[in-house]
């Protein structure tokens, strides 16, 4: 079986991620009950025509795709695998608006043919040209770990030699009036991170190149992942430590354990348990910096290879105050309202 | 390939019939579904045809046993249906007594939701409880829940190719060991979202659709669910279980030529099938029967019929598109053509491509036009999408 290398990758979020010293500046959102992602300058990955047509998700897949594959160079993989957890939000709003507000009449295709969930993903076939296996996983928060497991899968298994899989999703407005109404965001007057009810909602992108070789930039290893649709806080502990014993790890290799809490006090007793279990672990914790969003575990994977790669751990992203000479193997875990729970192991090359 | 994948159950709903033997019967007697709309309120109601089934989602409901306060979608509902049939039919006792997984694929999901209450949730407090069912994962997880399922769930949405990858993948995870059983289909439920997204690319057909044919107008899309359960060798053996019919090769490729259009010669589909060849261990000349893609419009007759013939070259197989009976049901549409393509080895049949009179004039192609009974060792299904994605899935008897 061939191991899977992380061998590029490249991260737009709320943060300053493209372009700049891993976490060195960060915002910490203390007002808002949505932090939008930071758009770069396009014009570089992107024709200008093509810049003001396109939908954020799309944008940002793009270019988040091409930057991985520069880092990983590589020109065009053998596969391309998208996990999102909305799908292309905006076009697809806009065309249910078109219809509902025109009574069905003088409706133009264009945001409906973009309105698809795999639209990321066959557009960056389109622009590379690449004609293989071509993917995307809708289903809350595994769509990018469903992602993984079949682009993990593809290079094990010698179908592929490498893989660009990535998570993206995009905000839009109808989505964030309806989170509101229906509690799903916090409170404008109660933003506590984690003392209060509900989400603060974000969004983003991240790519990432994998291959079944070592390269002198490699990141990691992605050496395990898992998913499971629902669990109660009391089986999570059989939950880890079956993981862990089926990729034959220790639980005391563990050298830091990377949570998706999001600061929703109804659902914290699940990242508290995994918390307890690791109580004499460090632990780190990253969506204070990204904001929540189905495949926000992208952004936690990115901030965990790259803790690998610099073996320092930002103060910002700390949640205990452990420290380890080095970190060889990371375990990151990640729920969202009970459901959908995902647990990855990344190794040190 | 290495390890091989049995299907033991199949469950559908479609505009044919809403269990597996009047799926069968209808086809047997070629009996479309193909009507005029009756259940969604829409101003097109008249202009085109539609697979449309003829249940309400209070009856469908009704048949779930759910309580009047769930907040399914139809395609929720749909897709429960599917597949609770499929789990019956396949013997199984207890969901979660192997590593099981359910592997959905939609494209619309709760978007019928969302369009009924998309400007009546800021007014109206009570149907809040819809707002989680517009995310297209929800529904597979409503399944999941509905048929008690704990384990690998997830969602596919490839566009119109959903099911095929949505069968690729759960093939691919009992082959390497990831799990043992799993529940693989789709499920789409007509909307107003996709009647009038199809309406703006001007590819729905005013009258039956007429798959392969010179004079075809356009597509009739449709609703269904359908699900295959899949098994390993080792649970096959060890239950001594019935076989219907092998998933013996699959193949997954993009066109990457149009978000929406095919290619002019068919390329995705070429090496789609090319792939499914490959990995299946087998030659073209093995094929019995063709479940073309065959959606009636104007581009994926022509670019599927033209990736067959590079493929097939001058020995093509029967073939047929069962799109005239039941609609393209977008995302489900390979799973109700895998159902299909079993039946038509089981029963050593080739299903009638309805409608079909003219030859297309770029190429020499006739379907099958009746039912035919001939020997079938091996069928050959093909389901392609926007973005580019073509998928191709072979079913073998042995």
């Amino acid at each position: 079986m061939k191991v899977c290398y992380i061998n590029g990758s490249a991260c737009i979020s709320a943060q300053k991620t493209v372009d700049s010293e891993f976490l060195k500046e960060v915002e910490i959102n203390t007002t808002e009950t949505v932090v939008f992602a930071k758009q770069p300058s396009y014009t570089e990955v992107i024709q200008p025509s093509f810049i003001r047509r396109m939908a954020k998700g799309v944008k940002m897949g793009i270019f988040t795709s091409s930057i991985a594959l520069k880092e990983a160079n590589l020109e065009i993989p053998d596969a391309i695998i998208t996990g999102t957890g909305m799908g292309c939000l905006e076009d697809s709003e806009k065309f249910l608006k078109a219809i509902l507000d025109n009574d069905e009449q003088f409706l133009t295709p264009t945001s409906f043919i973009q309105s698809t969930h795999n639209t990321v993903a066959g557009q960056i076939a389109l622009g590379l040209q690449c004609k293989g296996y071509n993917f995307t996983y809708v289903n809350g928060a595994v769509s990018f770990e469903t992602a993984l497991i079949d682009a993990k899968l593809q290079i094990e298994s010698d179908e592929a030699q490498s893989v660009l899989v990535g998570a993206v999703d995009e905000t839009a407005q109808h989505i964030i009036d309806l989170y509101q109404l229906n509690g799903t965001l916090k409170k404008q007057d109660d933003l506590a991170f984690p003392s209060s009810n509900g989400i603060i909602l974000g969004e983003g992108a991240s790519f990432f190149v994998l291959e079944n070789k070592q390269k002198e930039n490699s990141y990691a290893i992605l050496k395990a992942i898992t998913i499971v649709n629902s669990l109660e806080v009391n089986e999570l502990q059989a939950f880890v430590e079956s993981f862990l014993k089926s990729n034959q790890i220790a639980q005391h290799e563990i050298d830091l354990v990377i949570l998706g809490s999001n600061g929703d006090l109804t659902f914290d007793n699940y990242y508290e348990q995994i918390s307890q279990l690791f109580e004499n672990t460090p632990q780190t914790y990253y969506k204070h910096l990204s904001g929540e969003y189905y495949t926000a575990s992208g952004f936690g994977l990115w901030t965990a290879i790259n803790i690998m790669k610099n073996q320092i751990i930002p103060e910002v992203v700390r949640l205990n105050s452990l420290v380890k000479d080095n970190y060889q193997t990371i375990l990151l875990y990640n729920q969202y309202q009970g459901k959908d729970h995902s647990l990855l192991v990344i190794k040190k090359c | 390939m290495s390890k091989k994948v049995a299907i033991t159950g199949m469950g559908i709903i479609s505009s044919i019939g809403t269990t597996i033997e009047e799926n069968f019967q209808s086809l047997l007697n070629n009996k479309s579904g193909i009507s005029t709309i009756e259940n969604l309120n829409t101003i097109h109601k008249n202009a085109i045809k539609v697979g449309e089934i003829k249940l309400t989602n209070k009856q469908l409901a009704q048949q779930l046993n759910l309580l009047p306060e769930n907040t399914f979608s139809r395609t929720s509902l749909l897709g429960a249906i599917a597949a609770k049939e499929a789990i019956n039919k396949a013997g199984i006792k207890n969901i979660n007594e192997y590593k099981t997984g359910f592997i959905s694929a939609t494209s619309v999901g709760g978007m019928d939701l969302k369009e009924t209450y998309f400007y009546d949730y800021y007014v109206n407090e009570s149907n809040r409880k819809y707002i989680n069912s517009h995310d297209i994962g929800h529904s597979t997880h409503q399944i999941a829940d509905y048929i008690g399922l704990k384990g690998m769930v997830t969602t596919v949405s490839t566009a119109c190719s959903s099911a095929a990858n949505a069968i690729i993948l759960g093939a691919r995870l009992i082959q390497s060991g990831q799990l043992d059983r799993v529940i693989v289909g789709g499920t789409d439920s007509l909307t107003k979202f996709t009647i009038n997204g199809f309406k703006t690319l001007m590819i729905l057909s005013d009258t039956n659709c007429m798959p392969f044919d010179q004079n075809r107008k356009g597509l009739n899309l449709g609703e269904a669910a359908a699900y295959l359960v899949l098994e390993s060798d080792d649970i096959v053996q060890n239950e001594q279980k019935k076989v219907l019919a092998y998933v013996s090769g699959f193949g997954n490729a993009n066109d990457a030529f149009h978000q929406t259009a095919s290619s002019e010669n068919g390329e995705g589909a070429f090496l789609a099938m090319q792939k499914a060849f490959v990995k299946a261990n087998l030659k073209p000349e093995d094929i019995d029967y063709i479940n073309v893609h065959g959606t009636a419009t104007l581009n994926n007759d022509l670019s599927e019929g033209r990736a067959i013939i590079r493929l097939f070259e001058n020995n093509i197989p029967d073939f047929s598109s069962t799109k005239a009976f039941t609609g393209h049901t977008l995302a489900a549409a390979a799973a109700i053509e895998a159902v299909y393509s079993v039946f038509a080895i089981q029963h050593n049949l080739v299903f009638a491509n309805l409608n079909f009179k003219t030859p297309m004039e770029e190429f020499n192609l006739i379907p099958q036009t009746s039912l035919k009974e001939k020997s079938i060792n091996h069928v050959l299904s093909n389901s392609f999408g926007f973005g580019g994605n073509c998928s191709t899935i072979l079913f073998s008897k042995k």
